[in-house]
């Protein structure tokens, strides 16, 4: 049988319930914001309260000091975009997951959704890049842009390489016992939930970052990419839904827990593939252009 | 309206508003089908189990194309109005192209060919495959009869 062969789930074997209430016992306090209690304790929210101030204060404080040099002040909708993107960040880490998540299933794929696919668009729309460049004094900018221009960002920026991290690493964490290893070791646990939140972000920059409109691939790649993506997210989202309990392998959760966790991963998926066409047509149709891709009507 | 203005506005562009609005069809269509048959209906799952595997990612790859096409129509529907270059029958006749063109395939090649999931469970399902690929080629008879007519050239004119 191949590793995906869609076969009926396997039935709890009798005592299998036993084990798992068991490894959730284990688990204990290093799954914090995977734990349905957590919102008891008001001081979980600080990390949370922490990294939302140091990123929004960053950036507004950046944002005033560049409105100052230049003349101009820094736009009104990035701002905004930046804000949104953080608040969704902050709340991901946060007790809140638990509060909307009626399980530990869901509420790491609360998680996943936030920190992987929402944060990550108003994150890179905002234009945080763009906005540290015009910040920096002139020689040090030469050197950042010139760092930008490396041939090892422009290979780790492109989309494909991009989606790779994105959709390989849910893969890697989902089909792997990474998942169940991870809600028992607090700090793999911390590191897979940076990888999401990087990759989204590199995935989202490489498609639609405003520092990469005029660079890198062209539409069509980006779109495609894109579509492939989005497929190849929907598919795992599919997978885990037929193999449950079995995927992810170890983990202490039911299937049925599971099954609704693979359907939020799957429509969730969807909206951030429309929300993320969206962002990138949007550009295009500001642009005036004429034709999608369509050059047998170009010239009329 | 922030595109560029020429005073005198260009003639209606046949050809792009077939495909823009066939693509906001296929996409018009794939809602309906996940929205009342998926969703409020419930007679077929987004994935039921007995999927075989390929059928699992062409289904995905197909459903994220619609997605696209949705958006990328009505980007494509925004910038033909905003050039005053729409040409309705033209439009009207790639709708429902479009809308038929998804139904026929949804109908034939994922119930029938790929068996990603069948229209409803427990039941007679040729009444249902007939309705579902009946109403595919429906649609796509009437969209070829407005195409036709709007290839016209006195409904051109008329837009």
């Amino acid at each position: 049988m191949r590793w995906w062969a869609l076969a009926p789930p396997v039935r709890n074997a009798p005592g299998a319930d036993d084990v798992a209430g068991e490894r959730t016992a284990r688990l204990g306090p290093a799954s914090v914001s995977h734990g349905s209690t957590a919102h008891v304790d008001p001081t979980g929210w600080l990390p949370a309260v922490a990294l939302l101030t140091v990123l929004v204060g960053g950036y507004a404080a950046t944002a005033v000091r560049v409105g100052v040099r230049t003349g101009r002040p820094w736009s009104a909708h990035r701002g905004a975009a930046f804000a949104a993107g953080a608040l969704v960040l902050a709340f991901a880490v946060s007790p809140g997951v638990a509060l909307v998540a009626p399980d530990a299933a869901r509420a790491h794929m609360v998680q996943h959704v936030l920190l992987g696919m929402v944060a990550p668009l108003g994150v890179v729309l905002g234009a945080p890049l763009t906005l540290a460049l015009a910040a920096l004094p002139v020689r040090r900018r030469r050197t950042a842009t010139a760092l930008l221009r490396t041939r090892a960002v422009h290979v780790v920026s492109h989309p494909v390489t991009a989606a790779a991290l994105h959709v390989g690493g849910l893969a890697a964490l989902y089909l792997t016992p990474l998942y169940s290893r991870a809600l028992a070791e607090r700090w793999l646990h911390d590191v897979v939930l940076v990888h999401v939140t990087v990759a989204g972000c590199l995935f989202a920059w490489s498609l639609v970052g405003p520092e990469r409109a005029a660079r890198g691939p062209g539409p069509g790649w980006r779109v495609g990419v894109l579509v492939v993506a989005s497929a190849a997210h929907g598919s795992l989202a599919k997978l885990l839904y037929a193999r449950a309990p079995a995927l992810p392998p170890g983990s202490p959760h039911s299937g049925e827990e599971l099954r609704a966790a693979a359907q939020w991963m799957y429509y969730a998926g969807d909206v951030a593939e429309v929300a993320l066409t969206v962002a990138l047509l949007a550009t295009w149709y500001r642009r005036g252009a004429r034709h999608i891709g369509a050059p047998a009507v170009a010239g009329r | 309206m922030t595109g560029p203005t020429t005073d005198d506005p260009q003639p209606p562009d046949r050809r792009r508003s077939l495909l823009v609005a066939g693509a906001i069809g296929v996409g018009l269509m794939a809602a309906v089908d996940e929205i009342v048959f998926h969703q409020i209906l419930a007679w077929h799952h987004f994935y039921d189990r007995s999927t075989p595997e390929v059928a699992v990612l062409s289904d995905g790859l197909l459903h994220s194309v619609e997605l696209v096409l949705l958006v990328a129509g009505f980007f494509g529907f925004a910038d033909l109005r905003r050039r005053g270059a729409l040409h309705r029958s033209a439009g009207w006749a790639g709708l429902l192209l479009g809308a038929g063109a998804f139904q026929l395939g949804d109908g034939v090649v994922d119930h029938k060919v790929l068996r990603v999931h069948q229209v409803r469970y427990d039941v007679d399902l040729l009444p249902y495959d007939v309705a579902w690929i009946g109403a595919g080629v429906l649609l796509l008879a009437a969209g070829a009869v407005v195409g036709a007519r709007a290839a016209r050239p006195e409904r051109a004119r008329r837009r």
